[in-house]
């Protein structure tokens, strides 16, 4: 690879320089270069960057599945940001007034907003362009979800200990952007669903005390509803919020590549080593295949399933309401926290204390707060100050767990009393009765989830975890994607490491 | 950065037969059996892309586009996935990791390159005038800021009613009485306000002698119909549903209920206050209104009962019909 001078040879065919012996050696002519290798001399020539290159190239993967949550996630914000691209050659980020005179005929003739009007002409005139509006909803529900998951993988194994905290802080700041792009994103189509959503932020935000009034009316551009609010939205949709998540974006991939990523247990993997694939080709070859999966997966749901038709719902008028009102999942908790409020305002001293401020800001500011520091309050729970680069099995810190699956509930419960009518409807219930039952679930069940959880893992830590059964082969590289959380790949027998930290045969 | 083997693990005894992938030792058959799959997904790339593309031309469909589009991508993707699961080394190996921070010593010597300009850390005074200066720039900056919304001054304690107006439906034609049947619910406006949001009103036939309102309530319960605001004291949403026969209004937002023949006080839910109730009176066979409300509608806010603040009269008089956006 390093030769580029031509083999060549003397009258009786032996080789006369270093390229004809590797040719003679090898068959392999030395001068005959593939265009990536000419690529990397041509960039290398230009920016000296040969030995960071290769190092990144060999930089090595830990191979697990839960490993690949964060890169879906990567993906769905790519093709979010692929087919949002799109639909703003069409949208019309404005309130105005118009008469629809578009191909759908139960609305023609209807007074909607130029915004409305604009996501009905995609919808229904611009080619393709349905495809595009229901991929891109469809990815940014299916984004959160992967977004939270992720965060449950990362908090359930310990990622987040020292020296990750930071970059916990970081992704719990993504979580947030893709709340703000879906609270965003859903209100701009200004049909009656998404304008009764934006109605509901505007009141919890005029419920802060002392300050809500002017700062929904420097959000809202004033009182509710303002033709001005689309084009605000728009612009922290399409431009603000993107940049800050692309930045952060960077910024938590950045350091997951500092600080090489963490690792499950195993007989291999120690704190101080990295044990997976090499970046290229075979970890960069799967991740590309997984983007391309992800995308397909996301076309055709958007094809198939239809998500938020607009012109079913009608265009957004302050006095008319559709029941039932479902938002999208991501925010149903905070609805079902407005839901199962008790009716609760109370006036001190001329102070009025909206009855909407401690479900619809002071609760999710609590429950986000404490996701947020629990590397801190980790810290304090289990005493454990050190640097982990080895993943906890999730059983193996009782509390930790406990805690994270009574959060997990709370926001669970309030999702389905978010969707308390629909819900009565389904179980013949009234609404009245299951509302109360919701208020003794949030309460109760978060209580009972996390004693169930604490006992089972106590339970499971009384046997052995899965790095103790050795599951992976080394003479085989059998299990190599596999890491250790499968058991024993081959029945009858299994390694266990022994104190000494060699391996000796057991029956599995 | 180099690859150490694990000198605990032996060598794969397959090693230098031939490679592992990550699903086992790449033998011949395998090999073959594996480039025929990535090839045959890629096929299917190109030919769905290509069909896309004709069914674009022949005028599109949502459903088929979908499905060809997640072909045309999932066949990149399943190719992609098999070539390095099926082909590629899946040899383990291992990097050293170093610990992260840079020592002692590096770090001693950026602390000092941080404060070694004496010019900077000598000067406390200067220091904290330049946090001055910085707090002075961010009200400076806060101008912009402002501008972005008028201060709330009395608009969130009025409504565009006032006394005299006329009761008109949706459509803007005077309401008459005889329009509403006894357990009707209509919502209205002021002549003039059609589709305002703040100024939408809910005119229920409630029936004189079912409603028991306080007399001064009462006094503006005219034959029985009552106006009450259609904007939810909990979260602002359009008080939509009418249970005619046990008198309550139902917000479908939070399923807030109020009992309209006690003069809409809260019976179940989160909101706390009564829907507040429009003064109106007969006139003719239609109605007209004999005031605001007498307190702010919709959701409360914090200085609801201590009265607008009023620094510098901002654009508190809603703009006539038409200022409710994408009003009906």
């Amino acid at each position: 690879m390093t030769g580029h001078d031509k083999p060549t040879v003397d009258h009786l065919g032996r080789p006369t320089n270093e390229a004809g012996k590797e040719l003679r050696a090898t068959g392999h002519d030395p001068s005959e270069r593939t265009f990536l290798e000419a690529a990397a001399q041509w960039f290398d020539e230009r920016t000296g960057t040969a030995h960071l290159v290769r190092t990144t190239l060999r930089k090595v993967f830990p191979d697990h599945w839960s490993f690949l949550l964060g890169e879906v996630a990567l993906f769905c914000f790519v093709i979010l940001l692929a087919t949002g691209t799109f639909l703003t050659f069409f949208f019309v980020p404005s309130g105005q007034p118009v008469i629809y005179q578009g191909s759908y005929e139960p609305l023609q003739g209807a007074p909607v907003s130029a915004a409305y009007d604009s996501v009905m002409n995609l919808s229904f005139e611009v080619r393709a362009g349905l495809l595009m509006r229901q991929v891109h909803h469809w990815t940014a529900v299916i984004f959160v979800a992967v977004i939270v998951t992720h965060l449950a993988r990362a908090f359930f194994t310990g990622a987040f200990r020292r020296p990750r905290e930071l970059n916990w802080i970081l992704g719990f700041g993504l979580l947030l952007f893709a709340l703000a792009e879906g609270i965003t994103g859903y209100s701009l189509p200004d049909d009656l669903l998404s304008g009764t959503g934006a109605r509901i932020f505007y009141s919890a935000a005029i419920s802060i005390p002392f300050v809500g009034p002017y700062i929904a009316s420097l959000v809202f551009g004033g009182e509710f509803p303002t033709t001005a609010f689309i084009s605000r939205f728009f612009v922290l949709h399409v431009m603000l919020l993107p940049g800050i998540f692309i930045v952060t974006i960077a910024a938590h991939v950045g350091l997951v590549f500092l600080q090489k990523h963490t690792q499950y247990r195993g007989p291999l993997q120690r704190e101080d080593n990295v044990v997976g694939r090499h970046f290229w080709p075979g970890q960069a070859f799967l991740s590309a295949g997984l983007f391309f999966l992800t995308a397909a997966v996301m076309s055709v749901i958007g094809g198939l399933v239809q998500i938020n038709p607009i012109w079913s719902y009608g265009p957004f008028e302050p006095s008319v309401v559709s029941s039932p009102a479902q938002p999208d999942w991501y925010v149903g908790w905070l609805d079902g926290a407005l839901r199962i409020w008790p009716s609760f305002e109370p006036t001190i001293l001329g102070i009025t204390l909206p009855s909407v401020f401690l479900p619809g800001i002071v609760l999710p500011g609590v429950l986000f707060t404490i996701v947020a520091l629990w590397p801190w309050i980790d810290r304090r729970l289990t005493g454990d100050r050190g640097v982990h680069h080895l993943l906890d099995w999730p059983w193996e810190q009782p509390v930790r767990a406990a805690a994270g699956a009574a959060i997990l509930t709370v926001f669970a419960v309030l999702t389905l009393a978010g969707g308390n009518d629909v819900i009565a409807v389904f179980l013949d219930l009234r609404v009245e009765t299951l509302t109360v039952i919701f208020q003794i679930l949030v309460i109760m069940l978060p209580i009972v989830v996390a004693i169930l959880t604490y006992l089972l893992c106590r339970a499971r830590l009384r046997r052995p975890a899965p790095d103790e059964l050795a599951p992976r082969d080394a003479t085989s590289g059998d299990s190599a994607g596999g890491g250790g959380a499968h058991g024993p790949r081959h029945a009858g027998v299994a390694l266990r490491r022994t104190a000494d930290g060699g391996f000796e045969e057991v029956e599995a | 950065m180099s690859d150490v083997r694990d000198p605990r693990i032996p060598e794969p005894a397959t090693r230098d037969a031939r490679p592992v992938s990550p699903l086992g030792p790449i033998t011949r058959r395998r090999e073959r059996r594996g480039e025929r799959i990535v090839l045959a997904s890629f096929g299917v790339t190109m030919l769905t892309g290509l069909l896309l593309l004709i069914l674009y031309a022949l005028g599109g469909q949502t459903q088929l586009e979908g499905i060809l589009l997640a072909l045309c991508l999932g066949g990149l993707g399943v190719g992609i996935v098999i070539w390095a699961q099926e082909l590629m080394s899946g040899e383990i190996r291992i990097e050293e990791r170093h610990p992260i921070g840079s020592g002692t010593a590096e770090v001693e010597e950026l602390q000092e390159a941080l404060v070694d300009e004496e010019g900077f850390t000598r000067r406390r005074a200067l220091q904290v005038g330049l946090i001055g200066a910085v707090g002075g720039l961010a009200s400076a900056l806060a101008i912009p800021v402002l501008s972005l919304g008028p201060a709330p001054g009395r608009s969130l304690f009025q409504t565009p009613w006032k006394a005299g107006m006329r009761v008109v439906d949706g459509e803007g034609l005077p309401v008459r009485a005889a329009d509403i049947p006894l357990d009707g619910v209509l919502t209205v406006f002021p002549e003039g306000f059609v589709g305002n949001a703040e100024a939408q009103t809910l005119l229920i036939n409630a029936g004189a002698d079912r409603l028991q309102l306080r007399p001064d309530q009462a006094q503006y319960a005219p034959d029985g119909f009552i106006a009450l605001s259609k904007v939810c004291t909990h979260a602002g949403c359009p008080v939509g549903l009418y249970r005619a026969a046990q008198g309550q209004l139902i917000c479908p937002c939070h399923q807030s209920t109020f009992d309209v023949l006690h003069g809409a006080v809260p019976t179940f839910g989160p909101a706390a206050r009564p829907l507040p109730q429009l003064p109106i009176q007969r006139d003719g066979d239609g109605f007209i209104a004999l005031g605001d409300f007498p307190e702010p509608v919709g959701p409360s806010f914090w200085d609801m009962y201590l009265g607008p603040m009023v620094i510098g009269e901002g654009d508190a008089t809603p703009a006539p019909s038409g200022s409710g956006g994408t009003s009906g």
